[in-house]
Formats: structure tokens, sequence, C-alpha cells
């Protein structure tokens, strides 16, 4: 069956779009032909910085014949109904259509529609120009005088289709004046003629020779098989990095692998810099020295061409601008160590961070003063705390990170280090911001620890006091990742904070700020109008610190807040826990446990949620094995038929049957002696979880399994006797209670 | 050594440009002067922001002084001006075989594509200011950025109908490359050796130290701000009072308006320099004079030159 050859030859194709290009292609040109009935065997993409090409084989040559039968008016209709008829059937007289007949309906006519399959081409010729008219470019423009849009200007098309051992034909048809043909272009200057095409064989050995190697996978695996011989030929490592990799493959079309080299002294720049100097702004690949382990003062550059001089030329032009980087690097790295951390830091007052949240020297003012809170629990002097956060914004206002946004942090530890620091608060600097993603590790060092919670803390208080939340798809501060970050800090570290009284805390002082502020501006704007103040002798501090203490911030909206947000860390906990396989079900049972069941609860009122992390994710961990048990399994059971009863029953009798049970009127042997081990586990639920002990809280739970079975085998729930049915129910009543201390059991499924 | 040694583009700074205005003049360009006025930008010159707009062909090719005062660096920094050259080429339509005709301009200034690395890498193109943006590239030789190369979309907020191609060169960089040295201030002016040889220093280097200090330390910041607001009113004036015929068919001041909104441009620039413009503020003076781009650019569309007639 024939085969058909497409190749889209245009100007250069940015190199992120060219691979989901190449899909796209292949996507839409093969949905139509098997739209069309024309089911191919095989088809396979490619793209180079000039072309997309799309290779499909063993197309049919003609669609399959289709056959229509329309059932029309009765016979002796109107003449209107039988002209739509005809109309609508393509039938010139009534003649050409059958009379058949049905028992209901009585006569009438048939048209049948013929309509045979169309030949591939002529598919191919209608289907290619539309899918090029209606390419999915995430950009793409117009050029010259025509409407047309690609993603740069469209050159030629080539589209042959044939058998695969004979001549091919070309499919003729035409786009905004770019007819469709046979031939291509070699390498844009090693071969830049005209090459004729048959079909795509042929198409690939024709553009090899002419220095186009058109698979992006057989380009790449050769960019990296010369990048890592020329390094070990020079006793060096490559380090790899397959995004760059990517990128330079759709660079090129002819792939020439050269290395290059700068001088030593730039290795005193420290090593991500030279990195993202050479990969960012040149596109080339850095060289380690397995004998010092870190950088060499090699790179690795990919060229387009195969120069008639070796590639010296190209080399030696890389090599200077890649010094002139590396020199900007360099000035930028003397320059912000110039000065100090403290004082960089400074600069971050007069740098919105948000409208209503203030600077960003508010903010580390904030950071600073709950790592210092912070830091009693986690084993960290509360003072290195409150110096580490005071320091580990300032790199922000650096030229290196103006220079490279993504060095935040890690500039900030090698300038804590330049200026002396110890590791402690060098490493906060640039740990703080840890988990950056799903793969990066958490801090681990104490005052890491605490700065990096700090923050995450304060981001998400603050965000919350002046109510600008995640909403849907809509997280504009990546206040998800920043709650998922302090979960796996918390858990990973293992622990123990109890959000709420710190939520709280926090809340209340952006709530403050929040409203001293407007206040503060309103109170200075009042006051200069009508009085005429000269408030220029006090600084704007001192006015809004005194405003400050005497403001009032509404406590049941603070507590809403906070209250809110723990159970925001809860849905993100439920997020994480079920991406690493735990049942949610299981969570939510914990979840909607009161945080320790009757302690902090009963002043209130309202039972405060679950905040402590390490808690319910070993809660859940102790559930969930407890479940798997086979004395587990049988007490869900048991719970659920207690539960079931006493939902029907108190429905019946509509009122709760809550409460314990009276030890006189316990009659069968069954029941006494289900309510004293009752009393006993009860016991020691409450003294395992007091100690935290989950496991042993369970362990003490399946005690209740023999007792409880051989009450519901021996007793009779709904005795006759009133008293004694209303006894049991509370003994159902108290299994319930019982178990629900350990996780509410009702949430659980299956 | 003769006339045309000393005229080599791989010898003297001036000798790049000429070649470039003789290479494009040959291609049916008119070679114009630079604009005269303060400009950020080749693209500001009317030849290119106005003539790209509206039905008629237009093939231009100028060099363009551009400023930028937050750029200077007082002399000190071998890449980096607060006044420097581009060399600017408009055609409109673009031509099928645009990149061709570019590739063939290095080869005349000396960069030989059978040595050299050229490449076309992805950069878009936009002007928040002008209201303006395209899609092209960035031309790499041997790694390093020598022309910005794009084809037009859009500007001054009307989209192109025929698009134009636009290539903008960084003089001063491509002449570094070729004459191969490392700082700007070391370039061959003239083309001449020993006594009479004149650098890009001898020209310049007081020029950048008088400009950086002026643009960070002593620009009149309370004129300047002056003359954004006298320039953005004037434009808006002349604008509305260019109007004529009924409805508002025909403008008669496209360009004295389209002045003024160079002069706020120019302007802003240098207040920004002075770091006296807070980032929110920042967006609201580019929003400004991106308006007086839209309204310039409509009165031009309604010019003979713009299409109206």
């Amino acid at each position: 069956m024939p085969d058909l050859l497409l190749e889209l030859f245009s100007e250069e194709i940015p190199a992120r779009m060219q691979a989901r290009a190449a899909e796209d292609l292949r996507k839409l040109v093969t949905d139509g032909l098997v739209e069309a009935g024309l089911v191919y065997e095989g088809a396979k993409a490619f793209a180079t910085p000039r072309r997309l090409a799309l290779n499909v084989v063993g197309i049919p040559a003609k669609g399959p014949d289709l056959r229509e039968e329309r059932k029309g008016p009765r016979v002796g209709s109107p003449e209107k109904a039988i002209e739509g008829f005809l109309r609508g059937a393509g039938l010139a007289s009534i003649d050409e259509a059958r009379i058949e007949s049905d028992p209901k309906k009585g006569e009438f006519y048939v048209a049948v529609i013929e309509k045979p399959g169309r030949t591939a081409e002529e598919v191919i010729a209608e289907l290619v120009p539309d899918v090029i008219r209606r390419f999915p470019w995430p950009k793409s423009m117009r050029w010259g005088t025509g409407s047309l849009r690609w993603v740069r200007p469209l050159h030629s098309i080539l589209c042959v289709f044939g058998p695969e051992t004979e001549d091919t034909d070309v499919v003729p048809f035409e786009v905004d004046g770019i007819g469709s043909g046979r031939t291509t272009r070699g390498h844009r200057f090693m071969a830049p003629g005209e090459i004729e095409v048959k079909r795509f064989e042929d198409y690939e050995k024709k553009l090899f020779d002419a220095k186009v190697v058109l698979d992006p996978a057989r380009r790449k695996e050769m960019i990296r098989a010369d990048a890592k011989n020329l390094a070990f030929a020079q006793g060096l490592d490559l380090v790899e990095d397959e995004a760059l990799l990517d990128e330079v493959a759709g660079l090129v079309e002819w792939p020439i692998v050269l290395m290059g080299e700068f001088d030593r002294d730039f290795l005193e720049i420290p090593p991500e810099v030279i990195r993202l100097t050479i990969r960012a702004n040149q596109k080339c690949f850095v060289v380690n020295d397995p004998a010092t382990g870190s950088l060499s003062n090699r790179f690795v550059l990919v060229a387009n061409l195969e120069a008639e001089d070796g590639g010296r030329k190209i080399t030696e032009g890389n090599q200077r601008v890649i010094a002139a980087r590396l020199s900007d690097a360099r000035f930028f790295w003397e320059q912000d160590k110039a000065t100090t951390l403290a004082d960089h830091a400074k600069k971050l007052r007069s740098i919105v961070f948000h409208e209503k949240l203030g600077t960003q020297g508010d903010r580390v003012a904030r950071i600073a003063q709950l790592s210092r809170e912070l830091a009693a629990g986690l084993g960290a002097s509360g003072d290195r705390a409150f110096l580490a956060a005071r320091l580990a914004k300032a790199d922000l206002v650096t030229e290196m990170v103006g220079e490279f946004p993504e060095l935040q942090g890690v500039m900030g530890r090698y300038y804590a280090f330049a200026e002396g620091r110890e590791a402690d608060v060098a490493n906060a600097c640039r740990d703080h911001y840890k988990p950056v993603g799903q793969g990066d590790a958490v801090p681990t060092e104490p005052v890491s620890i605490a700065v990096s919670l700090a923050d995450k803390l304060d981001m998400l208080s603050g965000f919350w006091a002046i109510d600008e939340k995640p909403t849907g798809s809509k997280d504009p501060y990546a206040l998800r990742r920043a709650a998922l970050g302090i979960i796996r800090i918390v858990l990973e570290n293992g622990l123990r904070v109890r959000l709420l009284p710190i939520l709280r805390e926090q809340v209340e002082r952006q709530e403050r700020q929040v409203h001293s502020t407007a206040a503060l501006n309103q109170a200075i704007d009042q006051a200069v109008a009508t009085l005429g103040l000269d408030l220029s002798g006090k600084t704007e501090e001192e006015i809004s610190d005194e405003i400050y203490r005497h403001h009032q911030v509404d406590p049941a909206r603070v507590a809403a807040a906070a209250a809110d947000l723990v159970a925001f860390f809860a849905d993100r906990l439920k997020v994480q826990l079920r991406e690493q396989g735990a049942r949610h079900d299981l969570v939510d049972a914990v979840f909607a446990l009161g945080r320790e069941a009757g302690s902090a609860a009963g002043a209130t009122g309202t039972p405060e949620p679950q905040d402590d992390l390490l808690m319910i994710l070993r809660r859940v961990e102790a559930l969930g094995a407890f479940l798997d048990t086979e004395d587990g399994a049988n007490l869900l059971a048991a719970y659920r038929r207690a539960a079931n009863i006493l939902r029907i029953e108190e429905k019946k009798d509509d009122r709760s049957h809550a409460g314990e049970a009276s030890r006189e009127k316990l009659v069968e042997l069954a029941e006494a002696t289900l309510y004293e081990r009752l009393s006993a586990v009860t016991a020691e639920v409450d003294a395992a979880l007091e100690a935290e002990d989950f496991a042993a809280a369970m362990t003490a739970l399946s005690q209740l399994r023999a007792p409880v079975d051989a009450f519901f085998d021996h007793v009779t729930v709904n005795a006759d006797d009133a008293a004694l049915r209303e006894n049991r129910l509370r003994l159902l009543s108290q299994i319930r209670a019982t178990m629900d201390r350990v996780a509410d059991f009702s949430r659980i499924e299956g | 050594m003769s006339d045309q040694d000393f005229l080599s583009p791989l010898r003297s700074f001036q000798g790049l440009l000429l070649t470039l205005q003789r290479y494009w003049a040959a291609r049916g360009c008119v070679v114009l002067q630079p604009y005269d006025m303060e400009v950020g930008a080749g693209t500001f010159h009317p030849a290119t922001t106005l003539r790209s707009l509206g039905p008629k062909p237009w093939k231009a090719a100028y060099v363009q002084p551009s400023r930028r005062p937050k750029d200077g660096r007082y002399g000190e920094n071998p890449n980096r001006l607060q006044h420097y050259y581009q060399f600017q080429v408009l055609l409109k339509p673009s031509p099928p075989d645009l990149q061709d005709l570019y590739l063939g301009s290095l080869r005349e200034i000396g960069i030989d594509e059978k040595n050299h690395d050229i490449r076309f890498v992805e950069d878009d193109w936009e002007s928040p200011t002008l209201g303006a943006w395209g899609l092209g590239w960035e031309v790499w030789c041997d790694g390093m950025e020598v022309s910005q190369f794009t084809y037009f979309q859009q500007v001054a907020g009307f989209d192109c109908h025929p698009v134009s191609g636009e290539l903008t060169y960084g003089l001063e960089r491509l002449a570094m490359y070729v004459q191969g040295v490392d700082n700007v201030y070391d370039l061959n002016f003239n083309g001449r050796e020993g006594d009479e040889k004149v650098t890009y220093g001898d020209v310049f280097l007081q020029a950048e130290k008088e400009y950086s200090t002026h643009n960070f330390e002593h620009a009149d910041t309370e004129m300047l701000f002056e003359q954004f607001r006298m320039a953005e009113s004037a434009c808006r004036r002349y604008v509305e009072e260019g109007w004529a015929g009924e409805p508002r068919e025909r403008h008669l001041m496209a360009q004295p308006a389209y002045d003024q909104c160079i002069k706020a441009s120019h302007v802003f620039n240098l207040l920004d320099a002075r770091g006296v413009i807070s980032p929110t503020e920042r967006q609201s003076y580019i929003l400004r004079v991106r308006e007086l781009a839209k309204s310039c650019g409509e009165a031009w569309r309604a010019t003979e030159a713009g299409g109206a007639i």
C-alpha cells in the first residue's frame, strides 16, 4: 500500500516548539486520514530547525465506497414532498428511486445513494492545506503581503504519495500561493541547493548527504556521544544536561561538537554562576575536572557547521563571548561582595512585597521574629535563627540575583560565607527556600528549618489575613506549594509543631500591620490636612508603632482565618498522603477528630482541629495497619453494625442514646462482659493516646472484638423491655464513643 | 595602503557602516540619515514606526544613534554604552528572501559563512512603549548576538498589513567582532594606523563619562517631569487639532505629533535612569507613552504616506 511523505519547510522554528509541532502534525494528518476511512499502518514525524516532516506508511489508495438508503415519502405524496426528497437525495427524477412497501406505511419511495470512496490523493490534497491553516502553533505570524499564519515564514511544501517501490506522485494543492512539490533543500550553508525526493528513505538519505540529520533523537545522541568523547579525551567529564541537550538539538541540523576554554581565573566565581552564564546565555555545556571534583575551565559548544578551518574561528568567537559574559559575572560577584548582606537587606525596605502586606523589609522583620520564636522548639538558637532570617532575603537586591533570579539563596549563601558568617546562617540563606519542588530535599539544619517554616508561615498567614487565598487553578503566590513545603519539612524531620496557635498569632500580627498601615495613612492625611501638622520630625516607623499598639483587631476574624488556614493544611496533607498511597478516608477519619478529644475542646465549646501534622500522620499510619489486621477489619464491621442500629433506633425514638449504660440493668453475661471490657479499654486507649502511642491504642481497641462479637451473637438489642432496650442502645453508643477516640470510624470506606 | 583598505569593514568602524549602507542602497533602500531627535532605538525613527503602518511599500536603511540613559557605565564597562549606534533596515512588505539578503550583508562585512556559525535563535520582540510586537530571532555569530531580525505584526496597536521585515544591527558589537577587539573603546574608527588612527574611545569615551554623570546624578528631574507633561499634552493637542474632514478622514500633523511622543519617551528614560520613578509609576508612564504612540499611529494612517490616499 502507498506511503505519504510530507515536509513543511520554513524559516527557523523555535527549538522549544519543534517536538510538539511534529507530534501535532502527525496527529492532525493521521486523524484526518482515519476520518476519511483511510486506515494507515504507521506514522512518524520529525522536526529540524527548518522543517517539519511526516512519513505515513500503508495508506489504502482509496477509501471505502459508501452506500446509503434513504427513505422517502409515500407514493402519491404531494409534489412538494417529492421534490424535497429528490433534492435531498440528489436524484434527477423520481424514476431513479425504488418503491418499497410496508404493511403500516404502504408503498413509499427509497433512494439508494452510492458514494464511491475518495482516492487517498483527493483526501490528502484537501486535508493537508486544512491542517496547515489551523495548525496549533503557540505563537504564529504573518509575513509579506499574505494572510497565512505559520510560526515563521513557510517557504515550500513537499508532498509525495505512492507505492513503496514505484514512482511517487506529487499530491497537488496550494496554500496561500505555495504549491506542493517534490523538492526540498539541504543545510542552509553547506548544501543550500534543491533536492528532489521520491519517498521517505530517499528523503532521509538525501538530506543526510546534504548535511541535515532529520531525526531529533539522532541529533541528540550524536551531540551526547561527541560531547562525552571530547571531554573524555581531555580527561574531563561532561556535565550532562538533558534540557539543554534537547534545546541544542533543536538549534542545529548538522551538529558539530567543539570544545573551548576560558581563563582559569574565572573559576573563582561560584560554579552555579559559571554554569548558568554558559548555559543560559550561550547554550553551551560545562565540564567537570575529576581531579578537583569541580568545574574545569573548558566548555562544550555545538555548532551547526562543518567549518573549512575545522572550527577554529567558531571556537575563538565563542570563547570571546563567554569570556565577556564571565567578566560581567565576575564584576557582579565582586560588586555584590563589596556590600555586606546586612546593608543589602536595608534595600528590601523600599521594595513592595504586596500592596497590603508591606515591603520586603516588613516581611523580613516578621519572618525574623517568628524564626526566633520557632527556634526553641527546633533545637536552634533563637538569636542565630533571627540573624539568619534577617540576612536570608538580602541577596534579592544583589546584581547577580538581578541577572539570574534562579540563583536566589544560592548567592546569599556564598555572600554569607564570603563575609565570614558561619555555616548555619549561610546555609539558611540558601536552604530556607527549600523544598522548591516535589523532588527537592527539605532543609534539615535547625536554623534553616526555623527560617524556612517562618518564611512560608508568613506568606500563608499574610494572604489569609487579607483574604487572598488560592481559588481553583489560581494560586499566583504559590501558597499551595508553601503549605506543602511546611508539611514536608515537618513530617520528614519528624517535628512536633502545633500549627493553630502559631497561625493565630501570625494572622493577628498581619492583621494589625495591614490595618495600622491603612490607619496610619488616613491619620497622616487627616492630621496634615486639618492641623497643618509637620510630621517630618517623627519617622514613619514611630508613628506606625504607636498606631499598631492602639489598634484592636477583631479576634473572631483572626480565629476564623487561622482555622480556615489549618483546614487548608489538612487539604494539602490529604493530597500529599494520597499521592504517597495513603487512603484518603483514613486521613478524613483522623481529621474529623477534635484535637486531643475532650481536652482543650471543652473550654471553647467547639473542638479545635487536628493541627499537629506529625501526629496526624502517625495516627493515619497506625489506623491503616490496624485495619489491615483481622481484628481491625472485624471490629470495623462491628462498629458499623452498632452505628447502624443506633442510627435507626435514634431516628425512631427521635432522641439520642448516647451515654453510659447502667450496670444494674445488665442481665446477660455477654452484655456485662462487654460493659466491663469497655471501661477497661477506654482507660487503656486514653492512656495510649496520652502517650501518643497510636499502635497501642489500636491494640487496646482490638480487645473489644471478642466481647462485641459475643454481644451481637447472644443479646437482642431491641428487647421488649424498654429499660433493657435503652440500656443496650447505650452500650452500643459506648462502643462507638470508645472507638471514636482513636479515629472517626464512620468516615472509613470499603 | 589604498583608500579602499582604510574603508574596509574589517579595519574601521566607519567602513562597516558605509559597507552596510552601500549594500542596502544597492538593494533599493532609501538610505536615510539618523532622525534628529533623541531615541532609545532605531525603531523609533518615523521611517520605521510610522512607515510600517498602512499599505504602501517602503524600503529604508539608516544608522540611528540610540540613547539608553540607564546603560551608562561612566566609560568603565567594555561593552555597555548609554549612546550607541544601531543600523536599521526596514523592508515592507518583507521579501521572501529576507534571510538571504541579510546573510549577504554579513558576507559583505567580512563574516564568511563557511567558517562562522550563524544561527537564528528565537527572540520575540516587543516594545511596550510603542504598542508594537513581532516574531523573529536574534542572530548569533559564533555565539554572539549580532542582529535582531523581526517580522512586525503590530505597531502602535494596529495590525501590520503588509508585514514589514526589520533588521537591526548593533554596530559596535559587530565591529568589535570583525575587528577582533574586546573593548569597544579600542575599536578603530577611521581605519588609519599610528598618529592618524582615531579610536571609538577618542570619539566617545569623554561623552560616555559626561552623560553617565548627567544621567545618573544631575539630570534636572523637575525640568524633566515638566518636559514630560509638556510633550504629552502637546502630542495630544497636535493629534486632536490635526484631524480634518468629516468624520476625521484625514490627518494633517501626524509627524509633528509623533515627535512629541518620541520626546516623552526619551524624557521618561532619563527620569527612569535618575531612579525617581517607582516600579508602579513606571508601568503607568509606559502606558501613557503607548497611548501617545497609538494616537499617532492612528493619525498616520489617515495621511497620504499612511495610505489614506
